[in-house]
């Protein structure tokens, strides 16, 4: 459920009475309503369904958890574990 | 793309499911939540590839598995109204009713248009007033704010030919319900990773203490559930049962608080049935009075027959994970992607597709389920 | 090349335009005729009537094919309805080995067609007509009631020439053959999508739309080419399906082998769907005998349209069908859909 799709802010439009703004997915660009993360700026990443963005990225969290995996990962390298 | 690609890394996953094997020592029954995830599970073969200990049920996390019978009856009723063009998200087309779907009834001439977002439908209403749009609104508390969003612009605009037919689903009464069935097998749930991004995860915690399963929230991709499965056989091996976030990225512990306001002015709980499952007290959302007149059920009240699911399908022990696709005498025979019989075999991530589009095929004999 | 030819008088087609009478002439005289610019069909003749081109040594065969375009939007990044029908039927005519030679084009035009709407589809089919070598010789014209055609709708035919001695075919098809895709794939379908209305997006994908002809001889002169097809609707998929149903045995290809443009992953992932299923025009498969896989990637790799060529997997001894190998080594069958995929939001 609840396909959710991580894009980057291209442009925001305060204007409106619900804020909007350009996300690009990666070639891929549309109109998201960023109602809800009125704290997100241009260049954060936001994970967008159905057209609302739900909550700006946690760039700290996702690297910390990314060094935790990549740990994971050497010591498996190191291990030589079977297939 | 940025924070997705990542998480498909095949040596990162390849780690997490060796850690995963050398965590495990006995058998263990693990609920994913949500339909995406068992998408992801399904795609990767996810459970092929883990040990045997450990075995995957597929939760009712899918809002088109669960979306009940006489609310798509109901959709379809409006649908063939001449005056009414009903917007839908692609998902619900194939869904059968008691006796038709809607892209059929688009076939047969219903305005029936597909739509990306809640808002498409708001501005379909705004450049086409002499038609009356009805949004079919499904989800979880996941789409609940888009969709709240949507029936408060309409009012915000003064429009008069916009409503919305809501069959909003809430996660932790199911979870409950699930736990509490005597033939309940679950020890632990994989989470809603974007459920709880919206939410946060305060309904879980009494579930977990309560119900002595851990939560583990998980996202949606490859490198994701990897890391919840994990999670999860760790804390019933070292026997916790705590909640735990594994989709730090996204999910925090109060969640979205701005759209969660907009849902609780929008919409109250409400008693809601579920396909498959029956009713669950307060597992729903409705509009509240203020918005009644933007509700498609009391401006267009249901006229139509009874509706009957057909007597086969075995939706229901599914979506609670108490029968695997496979333990259906319909799966693969007599119903299929092309003349399903229930919603589970037609969302993609019905469980029933799933099996399907993987190549499972159909169990021969063995005990039907509970 | 675009002249600025007149245009019929008025702005839109209207019933009578195809009716035979004297609109009908003045649109097939003033649209039509010169925009195709073939002496052929600037008689008007009842049909077309063709030399038939000097065999060399053995006569070879002829390849005939039909085709019927009804795209929805008429009018996408990179391609239009008539390209596409033009190029859509030089594929069909490359995937068995021929040269294309002649193509016919009947037109169902919905009765408030703008007039510039179906000169542009001409003059685009004509474009494409020269690109890929091949004549557009006949044609026909009908008009419907406003509402039973969705602008206009292009059923094609089209001949073509396999020199004697080229065979290709499913049949063909041996266990160790390797497994070619032509380019990256989805490109055609995601153009499309987005400019349909409700799931409309910003995209930097262009239709795929492309004649295969130079990228067949190119293959075919490489080394040994047992079959091909071109990945239309239903995508790589549905033709991997195709393929090894016929030839009645197993394929398996790598999911990460698959090259594909960063908007189509992207815009695949918004909408949710597969790119495995999702619509080409210039894509080709390519089934080949395993000793000539290295010199045939080379090949098409530098002919036109082949820059992306990629194995993505073989033909083995097995239950027909075709299996999915994902990065961490499960497999899956892959199956043919039931029909279009459709945007999911769950």
């Amino acid at each position: 459920m609840c396909l959710g799709v991580p894009g980057r802010i291209q442009d925001i439009d305060d204007s409106a009475a619900l804020r909007t703004g350009t996300v690009d997915f990666g070639g891929t660009r549309r109109e998201v309503c960023l109602a809800y993360v009125p704290e997100a700026e241009v260049g954060d990443h936001v994970i967008v369904h159905v057209g609302f963005a739900l909550c700006v990225i946690d760039e700290v969290e996702a690297a910390r958890t990314w060094a935790l995996l990549e740990e994971i990962a050497a010591l498996d390298d190191e291990l030589g574990a079977s297939p | 793309m940025k924070y997705l690609d990542e998480y498909h890394d095949d040596q990162v996953a390849r780690a997490l499911l060796h850690r995963i094997e050398a965590t495990v020592t006995r058998p263990w029954t693990i609920m994913e939540v949500c339909g995406g995830q068992t998408h992801t599970i399904v795609r990767e073969g996810i459970d092929q590839l883990l040990p045997d200990a450990v075995e995957l049920v597929h939760g009712p996390g899918c809002p088109v598995c669960v979306t009940p019978l006489s609310v798509i009856d109901h959709a379809l009723e409006l649908a063939r109204r001449p005056e009414v063009t009903l917007c839908s998200f692609g998902d619900m087309l194939r869904v059968p009713g008691s006796s038709d779907d809607l892209l059929r009834a688009r076939a047969a001439g219903a305005d029936v248009r597909i739509v990306y977002s809640p808002l498409d439908a708001v501005r379909i209403a705004a450049e086409e007033p002499d038609r009356t749009v009805v949004f079919f609104a499904v989800g979880f508390e996941t789409t609940a704010p888009a969709n709240a969003t949507a029936v408060r612009q309409a009012r915000d605009l003064g429009l008069t030919n916009f409503c919305a037919l809501i069959a909003h689903v809430l996660v932790p009464p199911a979870m409950m319900a699930i736990l509490t069935s005597p033939a309940n097998r679950v020890q632990a749930f994989l989470g809603p990773g974007h459920v709880c991004t919206v939410m946060g995860w305060a309904d879980y915690t009494p579930i977990a203490s309560g119900c002595r399963v851990p939560v583990v929230i998980t996202g949606f991709e490859l490198v994701d559930l990897l890391e919840g499965i994990l999670a999860a056989v760790t804390q019933l091996e070292e026997g916790r049962h705590e909640v735990e976030n594994h989709y730090a990225r996204a999910a925090r512990p109060d969640g979205n608080p701005g759209a969660r306001q907009v849902v609780e002015e929008v919409f109250e709980p409400c008693d809601r049935a579920w396909r498959g499952i029956g009713v669950l007290p307060s597992s729903g959302l409705r509009l509240r009075p203020a918005f009644a007149a933007f509700d498609a059920a009391r401006r267009f009240p249901r006229t139509g027959p009874e509706t009957r699911e057909h007597e086969l399908c075995i939706a229901g022990a599914i979506l609670q994970g108490r029968a695997k696709p496979d333990d259906c005498a319909a799966f693969g025979s007599l119903c299929t992607p092309e003349h399903p019989l229930g919603a589970p075999m037609v969302s993609s991530e019905g469980a029933c597709a799933a099996y399907f589009a993987a190549g499972r095929p159909a169990r021969q004999g063995g005990d039907p389920p509970v | 090349m675009s002249c600025p030819l007149p245009l019929p008088a008025g702005d839109v087609i209207l019933l009578a335009h195809g009716s035979g009478g004297r609109l009908s002439a003045q649109l097939i005289a003033e649209l039509f005729v010169p925009r195709f610019a073939d002496r052929e069909l600037a008689l008007l003749g009842d049909a077309a009537v063709l030399d038939l081109p000097e065999p060399a040594g053995e006569p070879g065969r002829m390849a005939f094919t039909t085709d019927a375009f009804v795209v929805s939007p008429a009018v996408f990044p990179g391609a239009d309805i008539g390209s596409l029908a033009v190029f859509g039927t030089v594929n069909d005519l490359a995937m068995v080995g021929a040269r294309p030679l002649a193509l016919t084009a009947a037109f169902v035009l919905e009765e408030g067609l703008a007039m510039t709407e179906l000169a542009s589809i001409v003059d685009s089919m004509a474009a494409a007509a020269r690109q890929a070598g091949i004549r557009i010789v006949a044609g026909d014209t009908k008009v419907v009631e406003r509402g039973a055609a969705d602008g206009l709708f292009v059923v094609t035919s089209g001949v073509g020439l396999i020199p004697a001695g080229r065979c290709l075919g499913p049949a063909l098809i041996e266990p160790g053959d390797a497994v070619i895709v032509s380019g990256p794939i989805g490109s055609h379908g995601v153009a499309v999508m987005s400019r349909r209305a409700g799931v409309a997006f910003d995209t930097d994908v262009v239709s795929d739309s492309a004649p295969l002809t130079e990228l067949m001889e190119a293959m075919v002169a490489a080394g040994d080419v047992h079959a091909l097809r071109d990945a239309t609707r239903g995508g790589v998929a549905t033709v991997l399906n195709e393929l090894a149903a016929t030839a009645a045995l197993s394929m398996t290809v790598d999911e990460r082998a698959f090259p594909m443009l960063d908007g189509v992953r992207s815009g695949c992932a918004v909408l949710g769907l597969d790119p495995l299923y999702v619509a080409n025009e210039g894509v080709c498969v390519a089934v080949v005998a395993a000793s000539d896989v290295d010199a045939i990637v080379a090949a098409a790799r530098s002919a036109p349209y082949g820059a992306g060529a990629t194995v993505v997997g073989a033909v083995a001894h097995g239950e027909p069908g075709v299996h999915l190998r994902t990065a961490l080594g499960a497999t899956r069958p892959l199956l043919v859909l039931t029909g279009d995929q459709l945007p999911r939001i769950c």
